[in-house]
């Protein structure tokens, strides 16, 4: 047998703090064959990206190599000066990264970044240089190399900064590609083309690939073979079909069974109780032992060996008995809308543009037009997902709705009473009735306040809970609805956990007893089994306290678990809407249509072919005639470049926005 | 572009007004004229004559901001404020107590002031940057260490200290150059090596480690990593990446002094004799000369303004994202 | 009463100040994020080390904070009057110092004079030598060559007091370490020189021993000798330096102070509520920080002189003009350099506001002002102790250099400035004059370095990036 393109074993990385080096990754071994794609797959903190950057050797400043070795087509890594390391570096293995942004260098032009690899690496300058710089680009997919060659990372949007990234990292013509999330930052229809580029690249070359993610998607979308991470030890190496068919460890189904998705729907998910142990207090046996539904003193007390299930299907747990199917819920069947109920919220055709100052004199030459005309109606006890990819004036819409940014025009009618342009004081009054969650648990709660304070601060400035102690006893009730202990009233947000912050932000919200809850992207910010109790955390208040969510997102799984209605907004409109059944099980509008394809599903099957969308959302300060999407659009008319459509009823509640549909 | 720098000079205009209000305000509202002149006069000659003939000397005899006696626009300009504020929009700064032309005194001082100035400005940002680098380079060593030490105990030394300790030093011991003075055309040198040597290392400890903490913010960045990624040599990342980036910071507190060398180091010209702009506001200082110090209050401040304009422009040279847009 | 006390205006700040740093202690010590912070100072070496050295300062500063006026002796029937001299805690403590004055120049640890001076002989006739000093080394009487003995004798003395200190000092900090930690004494000990204290103790220690190693056999030294030599008019140097610290000291705190709650409010306000106000305070700020600093304070100082000069009625005393003028500087100062700091805040303020936990805030409706106070205000605190501590070591400096431009305190004030001012003109002497200058520079040096240690350790344990 051939040796394997990269051989890690036993790899252990740790991160100096004060006088002690604290293990994030101990001692894990994995093979990546040539033509291969391995993924690590791994919720935030579990030594992934250290592995990855361990393996480089470009552990940041507190990072250190503690022991094991990597070998590169059997030459060993670790032991290599650093300058022969550098030729290693960008020409037989090479990176990408999480954020395009960022990682390229703001005053440098794409040409010069790439140059340098083929420079150092190909020893190419001058024209022959230019001429693999233009095939690379075109490699990568950017129209126009010529230009982009000259421009700098700025000019360029998010997925062509991620592409410029692939090719520099092609540039010096690796035998392995590390690529660290390299989808995280994107939008879900860039993210496809991107995976497909790696993909297609990979085979075209027969690059080994190191992917690592915390996406199950991805992992179905481009994996051959796949290694669970967990506190900083992998617990399971399966092939791509075993791994999806036969998950064997208990922390690897906890992770499927959390995932939201409509055969869920109308049941709780499962979740992780708990969290990941800290660096500082990892357990002496199994690491997830305290978590684990399957936990034996033995686990406690002993990590668990490997063990061989089939061919390349291995597992690090005692258990061997069989497993209890995670999820047995049902499609239950959510409450009938009655019909004649009358909408709490109902907001007609509200309008966020913000000038464009230009010139001298600061006269406005033009406006973004971030929300330009969105309807919706909300019904109390029921939730409405908003859902739209960055940069398509979602979150604004949710800020205009609670007046916290002032809309341009349209209406905004809460129980009937009209926001826009309400006076300060009356607004007060409706503020108890309409809340919000915002998206950042870490920049939501002051840092400085106590928790008891936070969640007290609304009652004290609308005046619905009168007096101290009243108040110490509702903010007490309110932590037992969110699942947070008693004693968390003194202490501090940071000493929570992203999961736990975000029920105290929902915990504060809900402490004036709204109707209405805009909920900004409140999961997007958390690992998966976390996202899990904070959507069981929603769905239960709803049926407990009958509060309407306006649930702004970009993530259509959550869409598919817990609304009832969705509305999809592309560049500040809203495309298509209706009850979520018939908008997700039929999309009329062709960016629904590519929206969904585009979702990378968390299985074998159901590998649907992605409807390809070409190019990025363009700048809402200049939208594109006509209807907004035509330039991306596949099924794009004579007509759709002039007229914006109008909508058009479909079914019981579908309306869509487009000229397919007369 | 061009619309950017036309719209910084015309927000200049009003700064500047605010700045001539504000010292019209310091010179001759919080004490009237009379008050000066008994005090320039000495308590033994003040008698209501000779007040009246000091004023009268200098043009302070008219009123504040509104003569009601002239006639026409005479009002307006036949004042303290016309005479003595709003002229200095023209350069014309009138005359100091020794009887000479202010506005021809500041010409005749600018390039002395600028010989020792430049040179200086020049050679401490290279001293100091490439200390900065180098101590950025070995991060978390015992170089990076004892450097940034160092750094510190020299930015804790008066400034009064380098330059005395200079003078007595290489002048006095040594005999090296002269103690002070200040020669005509080429000849300037053996004046100038003195001085110059003692500004940069006065400056070296603070600079150098404001540079280091802006180089050393850069080193964390994902660029770099990138730039590491790719196999370049340390030496390449530092020159070619980080320096380019960490330049805008700098350029901040770097450009905006430029046009300010021309006012001269105030100490360093008064320790070294060199007749420039420094020494001749201090003597000003020394001397209560209030119409030379109003003079060079708005000159400074013309001149920081200036330097903000520039600091704008060279911000969009040195950055990409601000030059293309 | 056989004395009367004079409140100064600056007396007035410094203790006002006091107040303020044990208020704010309080509430350190309720609000756990400043409490870990101060803790993270606490552990730090070097910032120990540098608060101990800071403290030796402060008290000196602080006794040089309580000024009377003696009653001068008179007849019973007349009403009392008290002398035109006003004296603080620290001229009484230093009485030895301040009184002994000589003629004129000497050296440190002279006998004689700097300069030679016609002398009678006891015996009729007149010789030309360097006369014998009034004080210094007086008790040697005519032995002058057992000054070296002597010398090394008394600081041997000192020296060895220093070591009794530090060890009864020692040994307190060890049983208070070793009761706190619940542990022996030995293992106390052992935790304190391992560093396996909260608290920095072995760093405190060191300094302190240090110190004492170096102020006690001075001070053994101080009752006979002149250490530091005298200053033209027979000061003793020492003297002048002790008078110096209080000095520095206010212009270092005060002017921060002065300028702390505009910068503050006018940073926050500017960056919140932004539009007109914005532009305004943006205008005002501008227009001040266009203005080169040292014209500023310049013209600013020359106008208050002429004031000063045209009031002579206002005071009653030398010191209660000399006084209010260096509060006058001190605000001066604090006008000239509030900018940055409002600067600095309004653009935090801008980053602030625009954090979702304003945004919740915002969705209670609650007002603007409270807004600040709870949410921005709390968040902006690290700025602001970071600047005060920044600044402090600048301001030292900054007040030398004025002074020397005779835009600085009181020319009968005694600062770093003064001293080094009046000092530099002796430098062409020859022999030359170098004691007093060299005083003054190490004493500012030891300040200064001090504060600008402690300033970084500050700065990195309030930094919220550096957590």
């Amino acid at each position: 047998m051939n040796s394997p393109l990269l051989r890690v074993t036993d790899l252990r990385l740790g991160f100096a703090a004060g006088r002690q080096t604290l293990l994030a990754v101990d001692g894990i071994s994995f093979e990546v064959g040539a033509g291969e794609t391995f993924a690590l797959l791994g919720e935030s903190g579990c030594g992934k990206s250290a592995t990855a950057q361990g393996i480089m050797r470009l552990l940041p400043a507190a990072g250190r190599i503690v022991g094991g070795s990597v070998e590169l087509a059997g030459r060993e890594l670790l032991s290599l000066p650093e300058a022969d390391m550098r030729s290693v570096r960008g020409a037989r293995m090479a990176m990408i990264f999480q954020e395009p942004a960022t990682s390229l260098n703001p005053v440098l032009t794409v040409g010069q970044q790439i140059g340098e690899v083929l420079a150092r690496h190909r020893h190419l300058t001058g024209e022959p240089a230019r001429q693999r710089m233009l095939e690379l680009l075109r490699q990568v997919g950017i129209a126009d190399p010529d230009r982009r060659l000259t421009e700098y990372p700025f000019q360029l949007s998010g997925g062509m900064k991620q592409r410029v990234m692939i090719a520099i990292a092609l540039a010096g013509e690796p035998d392995l590609l590390i690529a660290d999330e390299p989808t995280t930052a994107l939008d879900v229809t860039v993210q496809a083309q991107i995976l497909d580029l790696l993909v297609r690249l990979q085979t075209e070359r027969g690059m080994g690939m190191l992917l690592i993610t915390h996406d199950l998607g991805v992992v179905a979308r481009v994996a051959h073979r796949v290694g669970v991470m967990y506190a900083g030890e992998l617990v399971e190496v399966a092939p791509r079909e075993a791994f999806f068919t036969n998950p064997r460890h208990p922390y690897t189904r906890a992770l499927f069974a959390a995932l939201p998705e409509v055969s869920r729907r109308g049941g709780a998910l499962t979740t992780i109780p708990g969290q990941v142990p800290s660096l500082d207090h990892m357990p002496a046996g199994c690491r997830f032992a305290d978590r684990c539904r399957y936990v034996t003193p033995l686990s406690r007390d002993h990590s668990p060996p490997w063990r061989m299930l089939s061919d390349g299907h291995k597992v690090r747990c005692f258990y061997e008995g069989g497993m209890a199917e995670e999820a047995p819920h049902g499609e239950t069947v959510l409450p009938p809308l009655a019909a004649d109920t009358a909408p709490i919220l109902d907001v007609r055709d509200l309008k966020v543009h913000f000038p464009i100052r230009r010139g001298i004199l600061q006269r406005t030459v033009g406006h973004v037009k971030a929300v330009d005309g969105v309807s919706l109606s909300l019904s109390p006890g029921r939730t409405l997902a908003l859902v739209g990819e960055s940069g398509c004036g979602k979150t604004t819409v949710g800020k205009a709705i609670l007046q916290l940014i002032q809309p341009t025009g349209g209406q905004v009618k809460l129980n009937g009473s009209e926001l826009v342009g309400m006076p300060a004081g009356r607004l007060q009054g409706m503020r108890r009735h309409l809340q919000m969650v915002f998206q950042d648990p870490f920049a939501s709660l002051n840092p400085r306040l106590r928790v008891g304070e936070i969640i007290a601060e609304g009652m004290a400035a609308l005046g619905v809970v009168a007096g101290g102690r009243e108040r110490a006893a509702a903010v007490a009730i309110l932590l037992e609805q969110v699942g947070l202990p008693a004693e968390a009233v003194g202490r501090y947000p940071h000493e929570f956990s992203g999961g736990q912050r975000q029920r105290i932000a929902i915990a504060r919200a809900l402490a004036v007893q709204p109707e209405v809850l805009v909920c900004d992207e409140p999961t997007s910010a958390l690992d998966v089994s976390v996202q899990a109790q904070i959507l069981n955390l929603l769905k239960s208040l709803q049926e407990s306290l009958g509060v309407a969510y306006l649930f702004i997102t970009h993530n259509f799984a959550v869409v598919e678990y817990l609304a009832h209605e969705v509305a999809v907004m592309y560049l500040g409109r809203i495309v298509e809407r209706g009850s979520a059944d018939e908008v997700l099980r039929s999309p009329k509008h062709p960016y629904t249509r590519a929206l969904l394809s585009a979702v990378p599903q968390p299985r074998l099957e159901g590998q649907g072919p992605v409807i390809k969308l070409g190019g990025e959302t363009p700048s809402p300060a200049n939208p594109p005639a006509g209807c907004h999407f035509h330039p991306r659009c596949p099924n794009v008319m004579e007509v759709c470049r002039s007229v914006w459509p109008a909508s058009t009823q479909h079914g019981a509640t579908q309306t869509v926005a487009c000229h397919l549909y007369k | 572009m061009l619309a950017y720098i036309v719209r910084r000079l015309l927000y200049a205009i009003p700064i500047l007004i605010g700045v001539n209000l504000l010292t019209f305000a310091l010179f001759f509202v919080v004490n009237t004229p009379d008050d000066m002149a008994r005090m320039q006069l000495g308590v033994k000659r003040v008698t209501p004559e000779a007040i009246q003939k000091w004023k009268a000397e200098r043009g302070y005899d008219k009123p504040l901001l509104w003569n009601s006696q002239a006639p026409g626009a005479g009002a307006l300009t036949d004042t303290i404020f016309f005479d003595k504020s709003a002229r200095m929009f023209v350069g014309d700064f009138g005359r100091a107590e020794d009887g000479r032309d202010i506005a021809l005194e500041i010409k005749g001082r600018m390039l002395p002031s600028l010989a020792v100035q430049l040179p200086n400005f020049i050679l401490g940002l290279f001293v100091t940057i490439i200390f900065a680098l180098t101590l950025a380079f070995f991060r978390a060593t015992a170089f990076d260490f004892w450097g940034v030490v160092l750094c510190v105990v020299m930015m804790s030394i008066s400034s009064l200290f380098y330059i005395i300790g200079g003078q007595y030093l290489v002048s006095k011991v040594w005999r090296l150059v002269p103690i002070s003075g200040f020669g005509e055309g080429l000849d300037a040198w053996r004046f100038l090596v003195l001085p110059v040597v003692v500004g940069v290392i006065s400056g070296i400890g603070s600079s150098t480690r404001l540079y280091r903490t802006i180089f050393l913010e850069e080193v964390g960045k994902d660029y770099i990593r990138t730039a590491r990624a790719k196999g370049l040599p340390e030496t390449v990342v530092f020159l070619r990446h980080l320096l380019r980036n960490a330049l805008i910071p700098i350029l901040t507190g770097v450009v905006v002094v430029i046009p300010s060398l021309f006012m001269g180091a105030l100490i360093t010209e008064s320790f070294f004799g060199i007749p420039g702009l420094g020494s001749y506001t201090i003597d000003a200082i020394k001397a209560q000369d209030f119409a030379v110090v109003r003079s060079m209050v708005f000159i400074g401040a013309v001149l920081y303004i200036i330097g903000l304009i520039l600091t704008d422009i060279s911000y969009s040279i040195a950055d990409p994202r601000i030059r293309l847009k | 009463m056989p004395f009367q006390i004079v409140i100064l205006w600056s007396d007035v700040l410094v203790w006002l100040l006091v107040a303020a740093c044990l208020g704010f202690g309080f509430v350190i010590t309720r609000t756990e994020h400043l409490l870990a912070a101060w803790r993270r100072v606490g552990k730090s070496r070097i910032g120990m080390a540098a608060a101990t050295v800071l403290m030796v300062f402060g008290v000196i500063g602080l006794l040089d904070s309580l000024h009377y006026r003696l009653r001068l002796e008179g007849e019973a029937d007349k009403p009392t009057v008290y002398s035109i001299e006003v004296l603080s805690v620290l001229d009484t403590v230093a009485s030895p110092v301040r009184t002994r004055n000589e003629k004129t120049y000497s050296a440190p640890f002279a006998t004689r004079l700097y300069a030679k001076e016609t002398i009678d002989l006891p015996g009729g006739g007149q010789t030309r030598g360097y006369p014998r000093l009034k004080y210094g080394g007086a008790h040697l009487g005519g032995d002058e060559a057992r000054l070296p003995a002597d010398v090394a004798r008394k600081a041997a003395m000192g020296f060895v007091l220093a070591v009794l200190t530090w060890c009864g000092m020692a040994a307190l900090v060890t049983m208070g370490v070793g009761k706190r930690e619940g542990v022996g004494r030995s293992e106390a000990w052992r935790r304190i020189w391992q560093g396996e204290t909260h608290f920095s103790w072995n760093a405190l220690l060191m300094t302190a021993g240090g110190l004492m190693a170096l102020i006690l056999p001075l001070l053994s030294l101080a009752g006979y000798y002149h250490v530091f030599g005298t200053d033209k008019v027979g000061q003793d140097v020492l003297y002048q330096v002790l008078k110096s610290v209080r000095t520095g000291l206010i212009i270092g705190l005060v002017t921060t102070l002065v300028m702390l709650p505009v910068a503050v409010l006018m940073g926050i306000v500017a960056g919140y509520f932004r539009g007109w106000v914005d532009d305004l305070i943006q205008y005002i700020y501008t227009v001040l920080s266009s203005i080169p600093g040292v014209l500023l304070i310049a013209a600013a100082v020359l106008m208050m002189q002429v004031v000063i000069d045209t009031h002579p009625e206002w005071f009653a005393t030398a010191a209660e003009r000399a006084d209010l003028r260096l509060l006058a500087l001190c605000f001066i100062l604090g006008i000239t350099s509030w900018t940055s700091l409002c600067r600095l805040l309004r653009g935090e303020t801008l980053k602030l506001r625009e954090l979702e936990y304003i945004q919740a805030a915002q969705a209670f409706g609650v007002s603007s002002w409270r807004i600040i106070l709870r949410h921005i205000l709390p968040n902006l605190m690290h700025i602001v102790v970071i600047t005060l501590v920044m600044d402090f070591s600048g301001l030292v400096l900054a007040e030398a250099v004025l002074s020397y431009i005779d835009i600085g305190v009181d020319p009968n004030t005694i600062s770093f400035g003064t001293m080094i001012n009046n000092a530099r003109l002796e430098l062409g002497r020859e022999p030359v004059v170098w004691w007093s200058l060299a005083a003054a520079f190490a004493a500012m040096l030891m300040l200064v370095l001090a504060a600008n240690l402690f300033a970084d350790v500050v700065r990195d344990a309030f930094d919220p990036r550096a957590v």
